[in-house]
């Protein structure tokens, strides 16, 4: 027997969290003092719950375990809308528990009532509201096992007040086993449709892999790696799979879309076969569906049916983990002859390294000015290009993508789907959670970092070494970019004349804070943050204000219709 | 194109709200509704009329199918099928050649007169929408229509297909 409270926490800990990220209030005071009595379930204690959620979230990211969080009714739960928009989008793992009033007091207009299933249910995939304290242990299991199978996403268990009262005491039984007559997500793929995808891979004179979320989440790096090289086939990742394949393989062409390189783009837009593996052809990749790929024969592996021909058209649809499907494809083709690839696709590796000269990332440097891409290869090479990159919105979200190459899954954090500022310092704090040992950078804008800035509280409280590499151009730079290129460089509202000396305020939290701003001192600054290994350094870093992020696509264009520079289009 | 979705689900507080959710957050139409419990009350069983081009059907079967309370979903109109909807209608009825009137006409429709005063006659009509639709242009006709209130159509598939748990 224990009280609804105790119920919560035991849950917690047989669910296998480690870490819960909140911030207490008077609907879960009693969830709170059960937390006093244990330490089997690490309490974090955020400023703001938007960064609890978001800390979850790169708790997630980083290690594929779900995400908790932990807040109050109202604003509470309010707060953390954001961050459970951010982790549906991408498809995170997440299990955010609210505090909600006294179950005789729903629908009062109670203090601090909010309908927290109700504002939180199209950004979730699954809710609760509990309705009595013995279900507790089932909702929360439920919780976890909806939240991390299938296709990923947030789950909200919502809890009155009632319930988890510490004064009554209830039976406590955790289900060994969760089963659910409406839930049974399909994880291998018909054998009808792996027959089929065989026959158009092997067929393909001008194949590409095109690799997106769906393959980390799945962690089918090895698997993917084995078939991109089975079939010599060039491999191109979205900002979400970004380290899935990896970005220094001889067969990676880089990242596509908006933002992608020149020859990601050309390779798609030329290709004869499309595989795309746990990735959805969203806006920011396609670019004009009606000019997309014209010669495709698209083969769309994804394990949420209903992303498949949402937006484009496919040939070959295989519902399924892209784990569990390439791994059926493998064990097909490894009873064909594949001596022949390499010489099929010798004209189509000639044209893809046509592409690849033009060398579409190189930037002009300056003897007075720090570029952006520069920094970005700096933090590469004094990370030895292992860290674990959260980053935040913007172009310098765009700069780090293109230029760390990412050779591993999970190391790449950012917020794609829903392009959240704010997201980058307390992701990259709960990856610092989750991984103590490892070096955790946030990549951030002016813009950006402060808007969870009060999280550097937190990581003084909890000792997070985590490295803050600020791209300072003075300005909203992305909004900047856009409104040069599109609105005149009439400059609405994009730049802030206002910057804190983000130095002092790094020293006022208690941490070091250097500043940057000749490229002549970048080496030296990089090299002392990286040896302070214990603390927290925020790299206050002035860069060029007029850079922008090239290639990008042409609106309406094809894929592969792109800008190069200021003055350049394909 | 019109279309008749059915939706077989967990009978769950907060199970309506995610369909209709997915319908207005996604921008899919909604002509009619209709839900209850079936035989077995730990399910509900739901028919929505739709319409949108094939992409867009699909995509609504498979983003309803999606949400975790939902056990199956089927297009009815992608075979034959039985679809019925139930209207009750009241219209003035003060003199006796409107009576007589309306009376013939209920005949015609074998609709059923379930409620009379003095002045109004209820009406009870089932068939498809477009029969109920020629009913109460009927009555428009011959008297006043006070008020008016349609079920949704409810529907099931011909034959060995059922929706089942
Ligand atoms: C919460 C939120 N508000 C607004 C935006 C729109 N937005 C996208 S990038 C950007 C500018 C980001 O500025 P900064 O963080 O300084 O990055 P920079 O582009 O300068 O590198 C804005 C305002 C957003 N993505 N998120
Ligand atoms: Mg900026």
């Amino acid at each position: 027997m224990m009280s609804g409270a105790a119920m919560v926490v035991r849950a917690l800990k047989d669910s296998g969290v480690t870490h819960v990220f909140g911030y207490p209030g008077g609907a879960v005071l009693d969830i709170y003092d059960a937390l006093y009595a244990q330490d089997d379930v690490k309490h974090v204690l955020v400023r703001h719950e938007q960064a609890a959620a978001h800390m979850a979230d790169g708790y997630a990211r980083s290690t594929g375990k779900t995400g908790t969080v932990l807040v109050t009714s109202g604003p509470g739960a309010t707060n953390t809308i954001t961050g459970i928009a951010t982790a549906y989008m991408d498809s995170i793992p997440m299990v955010v528990l609210s505090g909600q009033v006294p179950s005789m007091h729903i629908g009062e207009d109670a203090f601090q009532e909010t309908d927290m299933v109700g504002c939180s249910r199209p950004i979730v995939k699954h809710s609760f509201l509990v309705k009595r304290a013995i279900d507790i242990p089932m909702a929360i299991a439920k919780a976890y096992y909806i939240a991390n199978t299938g296709r990923p996403g947030p789950v909200v268990v919502d809890l009155p007040k009632d319930l988890v009262n510490v004064l009554e005491e209830h039976p406590y039984e955790y289900p060994e086993d969760v089963t659910m007559r409406s839930y049974n997500p399909t994880l291998k793929g018909h054998s009808k449709q792996i027959k089929k995808t065989v026959d158009t891979l092997l067929n393909a004179k001008r194949p590409v892999l095109y690799v997106g979320g769906g393959a980390i989440t799945s962690e089918a790096s090895d698997l993917i790696t084995e078939l991109a090289e089975k079939l010599n086939a060039p491999v191109t990742s979205t900002l979400m799979g970004l380290g899935a394949f990896s970005s220094v393989h001889e067969q990676f062409v880089g990242m596509l879309g908006m933002h992608g390189t020149l020859e990601a783009n050309k390779t798609m837009h030329n290709a004869d076969c499309i595989f795309a593996l746990g990735a959805r052809f969203d806006d920011r990749v396609t670019n004009n569906v009606e000019k997309f790929c014209p010669h495709a024969t698209i083969i769309h592996v994804d394990i949420d049916p209903a992303s498949i021909s949402k937006t484009v058209a496919v040939h070959v649809p295989v519902v399924g983990s892209v784990d569990k499907v390439v791994e059926q494809v493998l064990n097909q083709i490894s009873k064909k002859d594949l001596s022949g690839q390499k010489q099929k696709l010798a004209d189509w590796w000639k044209q893809i390294n046509s592409w690849r000269e033009r060398q579409c990332l190189n930037y002009q440097k300056s003897d007075e000015l720090i570029k952006p891409q520069q920094v970005i290869e700096a933090l590469y090479k004094h990370t030895n290009g292992d860290a674990y990159v959260s980053s935040d919105v913007g172009q310098h979200q765009m700069f780090a993508a293109l230029y760390y190459p990412f050779a591993k899954p999970r190391r790449w954090i950012n917020s794609g789907g829903l392009g959240t500022m704010g997201f980058g310092l307390p992701a990259a704090m709960g990856v610092q959670m989750a991984n103590p040992d490892a070096i955790s950078v946030v990549v951030t804008g002016d813009g950006s970092i402060q808007m969870n800035i009060q999280e550097l509280s937190t990581c003084l409280q909890y000792n997070l070494p985590v490295k803050i590499i600020s791209l300072n151009n003075r300005a909203l730079g992305m909004v900047r970019q856009w409104q040069d290129m599109i609105y005149k460089g009439r400059h609405s509202h994009s730049y802030m004349d206002s910057m804190p000396d983000f130095v002092k305020l790094a020293e006022a939290y208690g941490h070091v804070g250097i500043k940057v701003n000749h490229p002549s001192e970048l080496d030296d600054a990089m090299a002392k943050c990286f040896a302070l290994k214990d603390r927290l350094v925020f790299m206050d870093i002035a860069i060029d204000q007029n850079e922008h992020v090239y290639p990008m696509q042409i609106k309406y264009g094809a894929m592969d219709d792109m800008r190069l520079s200021k003055t350049e289009r394909t | 194109m019109r279309r008749i979705i059915s939706v077989l689900m967990e009978n769950e507080p907060g199970s309506l709200s995610r369909i209709v959710g997915v319908f207005s957050q996604r921008g899919y139409n909604v002509d009619s509704l209709c839900v209850a419990p079936t035989t077995d009350s730990s399910l509900s069983r739901l028919t929505i009329v739709t319409h949108g081009d094939d992409k867009v059907i699909e995509q609504i079967t498979k983003q309803v199918n999606k949400l975790i309370d939902v056990l199956k979903v089927t297009d009815l109109t992608d075979g034959t099928h039985v679809e019925r909807e139930l209207m009750l209608i009241k219209v003035a009825a003060k003199t006796d050649l409107v009576r007589s009137e309306v009376n013939r006409t209920v005949d015609i429709f074998r609709a059923q007169i379930v409620d009379t005063d003095a002045k109004n006659y209820t009406i009870q009509v089932t068939g498809t929408s477009e029969k109920l639709d020629a009913f109460a242009q009927a009555m428009w006709a011959q008297t006043e229509v006070i008020e008016s209130s349609r079920t949704g159509v409810c529907g099931l598939a011909r034959g060995e297909k059922s929706l089942r748990a």
